[in-house]
């Protein structure tokens, strides 16, 4: 195995690892729980549209929703059963706010879709093919941002890859899903490494991972056969947190930034998590969709943590059941890692493709988070900062709602990594703030794109009108013209033409008179009296009212 | 603000009253050296200081309708009195650490919104103050305990002293206070004796700065070298403001060495090492980008000798202190680092 020289990211963390808690056992693949709920939007880009209505009978691995748009993955059925619902439900999602989803009555037949293809010489496959069989899968970043994968294996029309790069790192304490599948199943990942550089068409691919996983490392070199020594590195790289940044683990593989609003792929670099690549492998080499993944049980309220192969829609209670929660024990449960993870409030929100870990706190765990003081500006906070930014002064012009300052300061290219948060000694939330920034700059923009639009369709109305005045006028002065034009000509034609037009006017009044108008005039003598009686009535009235008024004061 | 609760969601229980204590605990070799050489008044003055500044720091949150435990938990005010205790001759009336406290408290930090907004450090603020009101009190300094043949207050003597203005019988302040080290520095050589001659003949005179006050010095850089270790601080600042002083001094002593102290005299006299590792690295107040800390201690360095040698003060902390306190927001706005993904500008 080549030594292969590392570069450095500024800043980063050494956390406690917290990473042998879960991985005392092997992997359990956990029962089928009695309901499955499916969000209709797992992955970014647009949910996907249901192809099955309650009642319908589905089978496992059947697609029950459809991708709708250019940015979107199908949903399957995690096993098979009676779709029971199609209604909003609690989601994983930092707003806690409920979504869409499929609920699925499973039967516990787990009985599989009867046709599947599948293709153990992919290598026979074009590019073309593999991304449709990997976005007809369901495939989506496993690592948390939830891309569809198919887009990230599109480098488009003559852009040449140079490495694909597989992210182990797994950098947040605590989160092992992706060591146990480096460990467990070494080969699938390497296969998954292999079709995706074959879609990529990359001549070469890192599989970086932190040194606090020798076990992975190991059974991944163990693994690799011969001949793909020659394109495959397996790289063992400095547990610091946030090494597993996409951003932080190119720059630590290849020694090159990312553009700050660029992607890997303007750099010729293609980066997915190990979790997606085995999952690719399922998909072309099995003929199996994105049904399930590896999910990390961990944190002080489970009795026994371990990582688990769950379906997707499992709710999360049940899920923690199998690691033995203790209830009076949790005072928090997160969604991801500690440091990016997201609180989840509701035990009955499903798993999803991009949960990797459902870690439990206890009281002692967050009994450090203390009232916020005021900043005293120390900088701890810019000296872990990966991205090299002054996030005192973002978190200043953040709280001052300065929001023009705050780009300034570069806010986005903040990755949320939670580093300045963590040492911050006033324990200001800055993540928080940052993210409130964020979304209101987003909204701000929402909103002048919706008012430029409203101004643009004004001033398009505007100047109708004043095209229309312009074509009128023009109208008029050629009706003049033509008029003066006329008045050459002979006095007889001309009486002629104003007879006619008087005639016309007589037979319009005619019209008139015969049509029935709200008009006191054409009325019969009836109700000339009863109009007359009103009036006489209003008059009467308003005669009361007066002197009522006069009464009172 | 959202109230969902906000990754991260672990935090490794450091507070600002932990970096404020450590600031206390880095400060104590010094201040034990400082009595043992310049007396008990020390400790009164800082009896002061502390009083009022809890008292001020309270009745001012009480006005302002801030919560006051919280402020008064988070230790700045104890620093700040600490501070201004350590830059104040040994025996003065107590209403000198009162004032100067009081000032710094409500006009240095509160007027502008209390802890971590005040742009000049609250401490030099005060001393200022102090030093411009009543030069006669500010400048009686006492000379360190081991020359011999001098007089010296017993602790009540001093307490006396401070509370009522009553010295015991037939003890004038003739007797007791000396020139210290800077003074006698700046004197004599715009006299035109020789640094050499100086630096051999006067008794206030040790082996690096003036007697005494070579060990508190000391003591203090071994403080702030524990800070850095312990990450209270960044070497930045005490390093440019080190570096920046001992080269200019080493500069002025090479072309004149009869004219001009040397660098080490300069780095272990009056309240260098103090204003190194404990006053030019208040957070609040000082330079937070890398470079601009580097600037920010060179240029108090350098400004510290320029008063100290051409300037109307012997020591020169103070003012350099706080001019640059001054320049910081510009510093800052100009020193800031490249951004991860964008160009070197």
């Amino acid at each position: 195995m080549s030594t292969q020289k590392l570069w450095h990211f500024h800043g980063g963390l050494r956390l406690d690892g917290h990473k042998q808690e879960s991985m005392h056992m092997e992997s359990a693949e956990i029962p089928i729980p009695s309901r499955l709920i499916l969000p209709l939007q797992q992955h970014i880009g647009a949910a996907a549209e249901p192809v099955v209505q309650v009642g319908d009978k589905v089978l496992k691995g059947q697609c029950i929703a459809e991708a709708q748009g250019g940015v979107s993955v199908p949903l399957h059925a995690p096993s098979s059963g009676t779709i029971e619902d199609i209604a909003l439900h609690p989601v994983p999602h930092p707003s806690g706010m409920p979504a869409m989803c499929i609920t699925i009555k499973t039967d516990g037949k787990d009985e599989w879709l009867a046709q599947r293809e599948e293709n153990s010489q992919y290598h026979l496959l074009s590019p073309k093919q593999l991304r449709s069989i990997i976005h007809h899968a369901g495939i989506v970043g496993l690592g948390g941002a939830g891309f569809p994968t198919y887009l990230k294996l599109h480098p488009g029309q003559g852009k040449l890859i140079k490495t694909l790069i597989l992210n182990g790192a797994e950098c947040e304490p605590y989160i092992t899903c992706d060591a146990m599948l480096m460990q467990q199943q070494p080969r699938d990942v390497l296969d998954g490494a292999n079709i995706m550089r074959q879609a990529v068409q990359a001549a070469h691919c890192v599989i970086g991972i932190e040194d606090n996983k020798p076990a992975a490392i190991e059974a991944l070199r163990h693994a690799l056969r011969d001949e793909e020594r020659d394109y495959i590195d397996i790289v063992s790289i400095p547990t610091l947190y946030p090494s597993g940044g996409e951003k932080q683990l190119i720059t630590i593989l290849t020694g090159k930034e990312i553009p700050s609003h660029k992607l890997p792929i303007d750099i010729d670099i293609v980066c997915h998590n190990v979790g997606t690549a085995k999952a690719v492998a399922d998909a072309v080499i099995h003929g199996k969709p994105l049904l399930s993944r590896y999910v990390t049980i961990t944190g002080k309220a489970v009795a026994n943590p371990h990582n688990c192969e769950v379906l997707l829609g499992t709710p999360i209670a049940f899920v923690l059941q199998q690691a033995e929660l203790q209830a009076d024990e949790m005072a928090r449960l997160v969604m991801g890692g500690p440091m990016m993870g997201f609180q989840i409030n509701d035990l009955q929100t499903p798993v999803i493709k991009t949960t990797n870990c459902l870690l439990t706190l206890n009281q002692q765990d967050i009994a450090e988070e203390q009232p916020a003081l005021a900043c005293i500006r120390c900088g701890e906070c810019a000296r872990v900062c990966p991205a090299q930014l002054l996030p005192q002064q973002l978190y200043w012009w953040a709280k001052a709602k300065d929001f023009d300052k705050v780009q300034d300061y570069k806010l986005f290219d903040c990755i949320e990594c939670g580093c300045c948060a963590y040492v911050c000694p006033s324990h200001i939330p800055l993540v928080q703030y940052y993210r409130f920034a964020k979304t209101e700059i987003w909204q701000q923009e929402q909103d002048k794109r919706k008012s430029d639009h409203a101004r643009e369709r004004h001033e398009f109305h505007q100047y109708r009108i004043e095209l229309k005045k312009k074509e009128d006028e023009e109208r008029r002065r050629k009706k003049k013209e033509l008029l003066k034009k006329s008045q050459a000509d002979t006095a007889g034609s001309k009486q002629g033409e104003i007879e006619a037009a008087l005639a016309r006017v007589q037979a319009k009044k005619g019209q008139q008179e015969t049509a029935p108008e709200k008009n006191i005039e054409n009325l019969s003598p009836a109700q000339q009296q009863q109009v007359a009686e009103a009036e006489a009535r209003r008059a009467r009235s308003k005669e009361n009212d007066n002197a009522k008024i006069e009464d009172n004061s | 603000m959202p109230g969902i609760i906000s990754s991260p969601h672990q935090h490794p229980g450091n507070s600002v009253t932990q970096v404020m204590l450590r600031v206390v605990y880095a400060l104590v070799p010094g201040m034990a050296v400082y009595v043992w050489f310049f007396g008990t008044g020390l400790m009164i003055n800082m009896a002061i200081c502390i009083a009022t500044a809890l008292l001020t720091e309270a009745g001012i949150l009480k006005l302002r309708q801030r919560p006051i435990k919280p402020a008064l938990y988070d230790g700045s005010a104890l620093v700040t009195a600490i501070l201004l205790a350590l830059t104040l001759p040994p025996i003065v009336p107590w209403w000198i650490p009162f004032i100067g406290t009081a000032f710094a408290m409500v006009f240095a930090k509160h007027l502008y919104g209390g802890l971590g907004h005040n742009p000049f450090n609250p401490a030099m603020v005060g001393y200022a103050l102090l030093l411009i009101s009543f030069p006669q009190e500010m400048t009686r300094w006492l000379p360190p305990a081991d020359i011999p043949n001098i007089t010296t207050l017993g602790f009540m003597e001093i307490i006396n002293y401070s509370l009522f203005g009553q010295l015991p019988a037939a003890v004038s302040f003739d007797a007791l206070s000396m020139a210290t080290p800077l003074d006698i520095m700046k004197i004599q050589t715009g006299l035109g004796t020789a640094v050499s001659t100086i630096q051999q003949t006067n008794p206030v005179m040790g082996q690096l700065g003036g007697l005494g006050w070579e060990w508190v010095n000391l003591m203090f850089l071994l403080g702030g070298l524990w800070l850095i270790m312990r990450r209270v601080i960044s070497w930045h600042i005490p390093v440019a403001f080190i570096g920046g002083l001992a080269l200019i001094a080493l500069l002025a002593h090479l072309i004149a060495p009869h004219s001009y102290a040397s660098p080490l005299f300069h780095l272990f006299s009056g309240a260098t090492m103090l204003g190194a590792f404990f006053i030019a690295t208040d957070p609040v107040t000082a330079s937070t980008t890398t470079k601009g800390r580097l600037l920010y201690g060179l240029c108090i360095g350098i400004l510290i000798y320029i008063i100290r040698t051409w300037g109307g003060y012997p020591d020169a902390i103070a003012f350099a202190v706080l001019l640059m306190n001054m320049a910081v927001p510009t510093i800052d706005y100009y020193t800031q680092p490249r951004v991860f993904g964008h160009e070197r500008k």
